[in-house]
């Protein structure tokens, strides 16, 4: 963030309020801590700061237990920060949690086997008490946005795995979110599927002008999706660097081939490898990995 | 593959076993009243049909009517070991421990402290075996929900009714089936053998055991087959549930296990 307390003008757009209410995603002092002084504790994430812009697309890369994911959840008030604050769409996130302001897609489709594809996607609406004929309106269209319209009565078990992957994001996009929060969605196909669907979400972003928060482990995934970087380090996690991608904003096959695109995989590349040796210096294994918080009970 | 060209080898494998059963004793390997031809049982079962079917009657009843009751048990109390850890930390030690008792045991048991001549200790004994695999499975289907599927109805703000009701109900199910193929032939084997100690006369079981101790055994052999008939039965019921109720698992599997 700029500091604007020397800006003579005093724009609208520059001042830190309106900033946090314009903005798609402010993440501010933001700190994670797992566990108990007794039973020892896991630093996940250490004072993290952020904010992604309207229709931006930001992807958060690292190494194991750098706690991309663990922020990703703290946007989404799936998980509570120890320290810090996070205001989406202009509201706190719990807020924004409750009124269903952002979509999710995780590394697992999370499909329901019980359910058709077009009630599978539904099912946010369902919860919304959203109408039975408008559901299935909105769920054809969400199908139609993921080229998946002939689907729509097909059970989640008959799809590829990249089918039931965009039955995912047609279901996280299905409330029209203004923000996708995504964790490695891609991370579990084949390559020459992965990166037709890298290609899919730009199309739909571009179409929806939806902001993004794409965790992945992968570094062109990252380049070739992102307007910024985001490379994070381990123990305790935090941000280390920021790299600007400017490649447009209509990336194509061609921009794989883009010498620029070679330059900002080499310089995340660098950053991590960067992490990588420092991890090493400090004499810890680099994948050793953050516990995960999961909820149960009914 | 066609249906009948997947079941072939299966049904050529008993057509040469029993050929050969039928060879080995009819060259006299073997004395008839020790291992009858199956010839002779095929020809027991006709001549006794009706004794046959009655017993089969008598001891399919005993074993539906405790599959019901056992399983409506073990689907209620899985249910609220479950949702109230209370119950669950009681009950799950004690199942697990009895699941490893000879239930059928009890049977002499039920028989004094009910009554002799009524079929109730024998269908509560079954409930009584077929409890443990329905609870057991249903808890731990209903206590293993997919993580991804838990911080989706998170993110969705949904309520804890509405997570039970459309995410970790729906997602026992398969347990509960697996359960229920499980305690379905155990039910037929319970009802069997529970004939084998008193009660009222009549049923596979009694049959199989009074043949026997007259040495009349190919009619002995005659009801041990309408027995394996009765189980295979119950257990093809089973899948059949599983069919309706789980198309998804049944294509994936594809397999009677």
């Amino acid at each position: 963030m700029t500091d604007t307390s020397t800006d003579p003008a005093g724009t609208a757009e520059e001042r830190p309020d309106d900033q946090h209410r314009s903005a798609a995603v402010v993440v501010e002092g933001v700190s994670k801590v797992f566990g108990t002084p007794k039973r020892g504790q896991v630093h996940a994430l250490d004072d993290v700061s952020l904010t992604v812009a309207p229709g931006e697309l930001v992807s958060l890369i690292g190494p194991s237990g750098c706690g991309k994911s663990t922020l990703l959840r703290i946007i989404g008030d799936l998980i509570e920060p120890t320290a810090g604050s996070v205001v989406v769409n202009g509201k706190p996130a719990h807020r924004a949690r409750l009124d269903n302001d952002y979509g999710m897609a995780f590394q697992q489709a999370g499909l329901f086997d019980w359910r058709t594809v077009s009630r599978n996607v539904e099912l946010p609406l369902e919860l919304q008490g959203v109408s039975k004929a408008e559901r299935g309106a909105r769920a054809a269209e969400a199908l139609e946005l993921v080229k998946l319209g002939d689907f729509a009565g097909n059970h989640p078990w008959e799809l590829s795995g990249g089918m039931q992957q965009r039955v995912a994001i047609a279901r996280a996009l299905v409330t029209r979110p203004g923000l996708l929060l995504m964790d490695e969605p891609f991370g579990a196909l084949d390559e020459m599927t992965r990166e037709h669907m890298q290609a899919e979400l730009q199309r739909i972003r571009s179409e929806l002008g939806t902001s993004v928060v794409f965790v992945t482990h992968s570094i062109p995934e990252a380049v070739y999706l992102a307007d910024r970087v985001v490379v994070m380090s381990p123990r305790p996690g935090r941000i280390t660097d920021v790299v600007d991608v400017d490649l447009g904003p209509d990336r194509t096959d061609e921009t794989r081939t883009d010498p620029s695109f070679f330059e900002r995989v080499t310089e995340v590349r660098a950053a991590l490898r960067g992490i990588e040796r420092a991890e090493r210096d400090a004499g810890r294994d680099p994948d050793l990995d953050v516990p995960h918080q999961q909820g149960d009970g009914w | 593959m066609t249906r009948l060209a997947r079941v072939l080898p299966a049904v050529v494998l008993g057509i040469v076993l029993l050929v050969a059963w039928e060879v080995w004793v009819e060259v006299g390997r073997v004395a008839t009243y020790l291992l009858p031809k199956p010839s002779a049982i095929g020809e027991q079962l006709d001549v006794q049909r009706d004794v046959i079917l009655d017993a089969a009657r008598m001891t399919g009843a005993n074993a539906l009517f405790g599959l019901l009751l056992g399983s409506v048990a073990g689907i209620v109390m899985a249910l609220a070991a479950s949702r109230w850890s209370v119950f669950r930390e009681m009950l799950a030690p004690v199942a697990a421990a009895a699941n490893a008792l000879p239930l059928i045991a009890v049977t002499p048991v039920l028989n004094n402290a009910i009554s002799n001549t009524s079929q109730t200790p024998r269908r509560l004994v079954v409930a009584l075996v077929v409890f443990f695999p329905v609870f057991i499975n249903l808890l731990r289907g209903l206590s293993e929900v997919e993580a991804t599927h838990l911080e989706l109805m998170r993110s969705y703000a949904a309520s804890p009714k509405a997570v039970a009701l459309k995410v970790r109900l729906p997602g026992a199910l398969p347990h509960l089936v697996t359960g229920l193929k499980i305690a379905a032939p155990l039910a037929v084997i319970t009802a069997l053998v529970a004939e084998y100690f008193g009660g009222p006369q009549g049923g596979l079981g009694y049959f199989i055991a009074s043949n026997a101790a007259q040495t009349r055994t190919a009619q002995a052999w005659a009801h041990v087959t309408a027995a394996c008939l009765l189980g295979l039965t119950f257990f093809l019921a089973a899948i059949a549930l599983e069919r309706v109720a789980m198309p998804w698992r049944a294509r994936r599997d594809g397999s009677l296990a």
